[in-house]
């Protein structure tokens, strides 16, 4: 068992404990605090996996914006330290039934790769391949459509999230001099 | 190349345990009595009135949303970043297009009164 | 080897306990791991007894700048102030209300701190003195940022204080706003130096300091650091006439004083990360033959950075929320896109077309500031007359007198 096993069963198990805890805990606020520690751990496995730059993207992103927002809007519509009860049905055997059978084929399913129980090649280059991926999105021969697509896929969710969340009377934007800033 | 992660793996733990022991002799040697009054939250002095919620405003969720989205496309730009040296002129400029569509989002959002606090 | 230990005291410490730690028969990589890990110990400790000093030198320049004598009754010139602050909060009583959450209570202000602690494990000291040379500081930098603004939210909500809550929400706001102009501003000095690794930057910045040849990007980078780090003009967050006290109302004693810790503290961290990205970090004459000087170069442009932000704190009055926020969105990140776009198409032309980096840069630069400035005006103008024509508009319309007389 060398020290790498070790540190990645810790971190697989911290991200699958607190994955259960998020969907399992009673308050709302706890389970998106549960689900930041499994983003985090999430990331470790990411450094563990050679991909320094996907694991700091992960805390970046999700944990940095993605878990700010869930939060926000856990805390804006919800009377949070009240809301809490029982989060798991009656029925919960069931669903831990399916996940299990789910695990247990994809690993069947894994295992027939071949070369998957093979030894790791040698270590890659960050750097390298850091450089290598930024080369390769905006590579004609390579990822250049995904990127600008992505570039698309943003604009529209910004827009779209701007539509739907937009509030329903706006006053025109004049007199600032000495009115106070808004209501909160 | 897991040796970079080395020092930093050591480093978060540390801030958080130093304060922590701080925090922890403050509990020790500090009196500790506590009545029902200082129980209560801090109102400037005033009677708390109903229970502990905010009222929705939707321009903290809206300000939220468009960080994700800038900090996801500025995500997708630092690989690009790293290998400027190594890229063509029309590579560079793809990234530009990225950055422009992007800014033509914030145009909209700006014409639409989205980004005003109320 | 006298000189040389001078010379360079971090390398031959090093040397020294590595032969002592293989001496004992730990391998290569333990001892590499034991001697990380005493790094880390004494940079942490050395970083928050620091504090001590860089509290007390605010208070002082703060109150010169004041026209007022500033701590000077504990120790020469006030200098054990923090000293006796820091036992006095030790002895009061951590009053936590009824119904808080208490493990996120606590656990909070340790992460606020955490987050300003664990920035230092990628600045460069000195030349071959890093934490770690991570490929990714840049993001790093960001990435550790992101959670203190967690600890600020979690500190809100746990504190069962709607008004803590509204500042915590209200902080975060303007934490995660002002991220994103300096995230896109980031790029700049990541494209001048082709590498995220802080230790690179600093060593593309030979003949040059980035700040000469991307001036906005600095400047924008100074201006967002400032407000992410919840300092004036941007310190509603906590100022005393605002929401009561913020996110920490409702803490008192050290825990509170962790928070005031960490605050001092990242105005510190945000000068070191300046002079790193854009002031040439440990870069000066003769700092890679003596990496000491290298050091000496380093703090000293730190500690003007620092200075320049509590310059600003002692002059500029607070601003409103939503001049706040609307000068982020409507001035600060379009001019951060524009000068990240400009400053990735003027350094290409350079390098294609074989001209002169420096002044290309420079003069895309130029342009974008006059661009900007001339929207600014234009704007100004335009509010004013509308202000005029509503004066007057408002003179002729004015109810008439009343009827009776």
């Amino acid at each position: 068992m060398t020290l790498l096993q070790l540190i990645f069963l810790a971190a697989a198990a911290l991200t699958l404990g607190a994955a259960v805890m998020v969907v399992t805990t009673s308050r709302l606020v706890h389970a998106a605090l549960w689900l930041i520690l499994a983003l985090a751990g999430v990331a470790v496995l990411f450094a563990l996996l050679d991909a320094p730059f996907l694991a700091i993207v992960q805390v970046v992103v999700y944990i940095g914006a993605i878990a700010i927002l869930i939060i926000f809007a856990a805390m804006l519509t919800r009377r949070v330290m009240q809301d809490s009860g029982r989060q798991t049905t009656r029925t919960w055997w069931l669903g831990l039934l399916a996940a299990l059978l789910l695990f247990g084929g994809l690993v069947v399913l894994v295992l027939q790769v071949p070369g998957f129980q093979a030894a790791g090649g040698a270590a890659p280059d960050p750097q390298a391949n850091l450089i290598d991926l930024g080369r390769s999105l905006v590579d004609v021969n390579a990822f250049i459509l995904p990127f600008e697509l992505a570039s698309v896929l943003l604009l529209a969710a910004l827009i779209g999230a701007m539509f739907v969340a937009r509030p329903e009377s706006r006053k025109p934007p004049g007199g600032k001099s000495g009115t106070p800033g808004g209501e909160a | 190349m897991h040796e970079q992660w080395i020092y930093v793996a050591f480093l978060l733990p540390i801030g958080v345990l130093l304060p922590g022991v701080a925090v922890l002799a403050g509990k020790i040697l500090g009196p500790r009595k506590p009545n029902p009054v200082k129980g209560t939250p801090y109102e400037c002095g005033i009677e708390t009135v109903g229970d502990t919620w905010v009222q929705f405003k939707v321009q903290y969720y809206i300000y939220a949303l468009i960080f994700v989205v800038f900090d996801v496309e500025a995500v997708f730009l630092f690989p690009w970043a790293v290998a400027y040296h190594q890229l063509a002129f029309y590579m560079v400029l793809e990234g530009v297009i990225f950055i422009l569509i992007l800014a033509a989002g914030l145009l909209y959002a700006w014409r639409k009164g989205v980004l005003e606090w109320m | 080897m006298g000189w040389r230990m001078i010379g360079n005291p971090f390398g031959w410490i090093q040397q020294q306990l590595m032969t002592l730690l293989t001496g004992w028969g730990l391998s290569q990589a333990w001892a590499a791991a034991v001697l990380s890990l005493v790094g880390a110990v004494i940079l942490a400790t050395v970083l928050l007894v620091s504090t001590f000093f860089l509290i007390w030198a605010e208070r002082k320049l703060l109150a010169r700048m004041q026209d007022r004598l500033g701590p000077n009754r504990v120790g020469p010139w006030g200098v054990f102030q923090t000293v006796a602050d820091l036992v006095k909060l030790l002895g009061k009583e951590i009053v936590t209300p009824a119904g808080v959450d208490r493990f996120i209570y606590y656990l909070a202000p340790l992460l606020v701190v955490m987050s300003v602690v664990g920035i230092w494990a990628v600045i460069p000291l000195a030349p071959g003195v890093q934490g770690t040379a991570l490929d990714v500081g840049v993001l790093y930098v960001v990435a550790v940022g992101a959670i203190g603004e967690l600890g600020i939210l979690m500190a809100g909500y746990s504190s069962n204080n709607k008004y803590a809550l509204l500042g915590a929400f209200r902080a975060v706001a303007q934490l995660v706003s002002y991220e994103v102009p300096m995230v896109l501003v980031l790029l700049v000095p990541t494209i001048l130096a082709g590498s995220m690794n802080l230790e690179v930057i600093v060593q593309q910045q030979s003949p040059m300091w980035f700040v000469l040849v991307a001036p906005l990007a600095c400047l924008i980078f100074l201006i967002t650091s400032l407000a992410e780090n919840g300092r004036a003009p941007f310190d509603l967050l906590e100022a005393e006439s605002e929401l009561v006290a913020g996110f920490n109302t409702e803490y008192s004693a050290l825990a509170f004083g962790m928070f005031y810790v960490a605050e001092f503290l990242h105005a510190f961290t945000a000068g070191a990360v300046i002079a790193t990205l854009f002031l040439g970090g440990w870069r000066g004459p003769g700092a890679e033959t003596y990496p000491i000087l290298g050091f000496v170069y380093f703090l000293a442009k730190t500690l003007v950075m620092w200075f320049l932000s509590l310059w600003v704190r002692g002059t500029v009055p607070r601003i409103r929320i939503d001049q706040m926020l609307a000068f982020n969105w409507k001035v600060l990140t379009p001019l951060a896109l524009a000068v990240l776009t400009t400053t990735a198409l003027a350094d290409k032309l350079a390098l294609e077309l074989g001209g002169n980096r420096l002044l290309t840069n420079l003069g895309a630069n130029l342009v974008v500031a006059l661009v900007t400035l001339a929207a600014l005006r234009a704007y100004a103008r335009a509010q004013r007359s509308k202000e005029e024509s509503q004066r007057i508009g408002g003179l002729v319309t004015a109810a008439p007198v009343s009827r009776h007389h």
